[in-house]
């Protein structure tokens, strides 16, 4: 096939522009977070951190209660997606495996729950939680966020523990190992890449979730990481430098875990959204 | 949708008491009848008993007079339908619902078409470029949503934000001091690049991934009938991911419809709520007005319409899955 030279070169010439413009909004936030203060407010954008300092950095971290935030955080975060895998391990087991009454019904309620608009619901869990007298606590946070990765997480299993042969666990039931014992030793060392990707999608779910403790926790002392980033601008009067500091510690453990992880999560994510 | 919920769910629960369940074949006879039901309990419990829960107050909440008052004193009173006749009468209500519709139809249409496009344009693209962009497209994915709204705030600053000043160097001057978040339009803009800019990498990523699957015999087949580029999307590519584009594009619908975050952290639904789709104004209504059976009628409302979105989506899927369930 004959091609003219711009017929050749224009596909690779966009790629390129696409890429400057899908990245460059995560290079600014970094770029921004490492530029001496006189850079960032100048008349001129300064293009590349060219005396770079960390001293927003310092800023950030320093700013009242960033370590509980940060506590907060992975706590929330870690439970949450730990109870849910834990839960939807044995789920997914049971559906990927076995044929009994109510596993269709079991699967949509599943389905549903998953795409359940959780950011409208958050006034009617809010008056449920200030009921119970727990406003201002991590437990009905981690209540709400476990609910919120469960059916997902049954989902993504239930595919990866299909994709484990059947004949592997026969056998090891063959040779005499009870049906939980064929699970723990044959089927879970196969399950750790889907149970690593799983968990991510979870990780980043949490991790990033807004609404409900914007209304739960009015007090410092159970705040996440995402109201002290939304909370900075306001408290530190347009200080960008640390602001894009605060943004990029925030978002450094999920970029590195997504781009580690991104193969299998992506092929998960397809082998549920594609069945061309 | 609790109703629907709770008895589709209550189903396989209850039947965990009776053992009613007919002999599971293969592998698993075995085991005793109650396994899967012991198994799924824990996932099944929790759900229905959190999420019902959850809409049950839902919807008695929107039959309440529960203002701030109310909230302190701790007494509830029923007003029966008022909140809901009160929100369906009310102008600023249908307003919210059109600029909703008219915003997801907007950022769905846009996500739909660039992600198509970069998707199909990463089938054609070269080893080396096609990496290059995939790198691109997973880093504006894997993005935050917190963080990457705060960024897209720096971006359209006022004063400093380097969109301005690009605008500015291009000879637009009158853009130099704008500040996008002054008006309705400006402000939707934003947060539409913003949405574009995180959920093109899902759209193009799968696309390119679902073209990979296409037998390259019938690419062939096309071309040696003389199909051009034109015809070989529409009698090949297209056809073969139609399955792909639809659920895509439902997903989008629901996913855009209901996003909080972004529009409400860009500029929390002003300049004069203007900004306010379904989900924000059922919050600011709800939360900030502490208006909470009016937030809760409107949430109702609002998940009416997700519920019916969501059942076309997953009829979608459950045909193309039809054989797995």
């Amino acid at each position: 096939m004959k091609r003219s030279l711009i017929g050749r070169i224009w596909p690779g010439a966009t790629a390129v522009v696409l890429f400057l413009g899908f990245v460059f909004p995560v290079y600014w936030m970094f770029a921004t977070a490492f530029k001496a203060n006189k850079d960032i407010v100048g008349d001129d954008p300064v293009w590349f951190p060219t005396s770079p300092t960390l001293e927003h950095f310092e800023k950030a971290v320093d700013a009242e209660g960033f370590w509980t935030f940060v506590a907060n955080s992975f706590i929330t975060t870690a439970v949450a997606v730990l109870l849910s895998l834990v839960i939807a391990l044995l789920a997914s087991f049971a559906i990927a495996r076995m044929r009994f009454r109510g596993r269709r019904s079991f699967i949509l309620v599943m389905m549903m729950a998953q795409m359940a608009p959780w950011e409208v619901m958050v006034i009617a869990y809010y008056m449920m939680v200030r009921d119970a007298d727990m406003l201002n606590s991590l437990a009905p946070l981690i209540a709400i966020y476990t609910l919120m990765v469960l059916p997902f997480t049954v989902l993504t299993l239930r595919g990866y523990v299909a994709a484990v042969p059947k004949e592997l666990e026969e056998s090891a039931m063959v040779d005499g190992c009870t049906r939980g014992q064929a699970f723990r030793k044959v089927i879970f060392p196969l399950l750790a890449p889907g149970l690593m990707a799983t968990s991510l999608f979870g990780f980043i779910t949490v991790w990033n979730e807004f609404p409900y403790v914007l209304i739960l926790s009015k007090d410092p002392s159970a705040q996440t990481l995402p109201l002290w980033l939304t909370g900075f601008r306001t408290t530190f009067g347009d200080d960008w430098g640390a602001t894009m500091a605060a943004s990029s510690l925030f978002a450094v453990p999920i970029l590195i875990l997504f781009v580690f992880l991104q193969r299998k999560a992506v092929g998960g994510l397809t082998s549920g959204a594609v069945k061309g | 949708m609790s109703a629907q919920t709770e008895e589709a769910a209550a189903r396989p629960a209850s039947r965990t008491g009776k053992g009613g369940a007919p002999p599971a074949s293969g592998v698993s006879q075995r085991t005793g009848r109650a396994v899967p039901y012991l198994l799924i309990l824990p996932a099944a419990v929790f759900t229905v008993l959190l999420l019902g829960w959850i809409m049950v107050q839902n919807g008695l909440l929107s039959f309440q007079n529960l203002n701030r008052r109310q909230l302190i004193r701790r007494t509830t009173e029923w007003i029966g339908f008022d909140n809901y006749t009160d929100t369906l009468g009310h102008e600023e209500f249908w307003r919210v619902t059109l600029r909703s519709v008219v915003f997801t139809a907007v950022n769905v249409a846009l996500v739909m078409v660039v992600g198509c496009l970069i998707g199909l344009l990463l089938a054609r693209l070269g080893k080396r470029t096609r990496l290059l962009l995939l790198l691109g497209l997973v880093l504006a994915w894997a993005m935050p949503v917190v963080a990457a709204t705060t960024v897209f705030q720096w971006l359209f600053a006022q004063r400093f934000g380097v969109v301005n000043h690009v605008l500015d160097q291009l000879g637009w001057h009158s853009m130099a001091e704008y500040n996008w978040t002054s008006g309705q339009f400006s402000t939707f803009f934003v947060i539409t690049v913003l949405l574009v800019w995180q959920s093109v990498p899902f759209v193009a990523i799968n696309l390119y991934a679902a073209t990979t699957t296409i037998p390259k015999e019938l690419y062939e087949a096309a071309a040696l009938d003389g199909a051009g580029v034109w015809k070989r999307f529409t009698s090949v590519t297209f056809p073969f991911l139609k399955p792909f584009f639809y659920a895509t594009t439902f997903l989008e619908v629901i996913w855009i419809f209901k996003s909080f975050t972004q529009v409400f952290v860009i500029n929390e639904g002003g300049p004069d709520r203007l900004t306010e789709t379904l989900p924000v104004y059922a919050f600011v209504e709800g939360m900030n007005n502490q208006h909470f059976g009016m937030g809760a009628a409107i949430s109702i409302l609002t998940i009416l319409i997700l519920l019916a979105l969501t059942a076309y989506y997953l009829r979608l899927v459950l045909k193309q899955e039809e054989d797995e369930l």
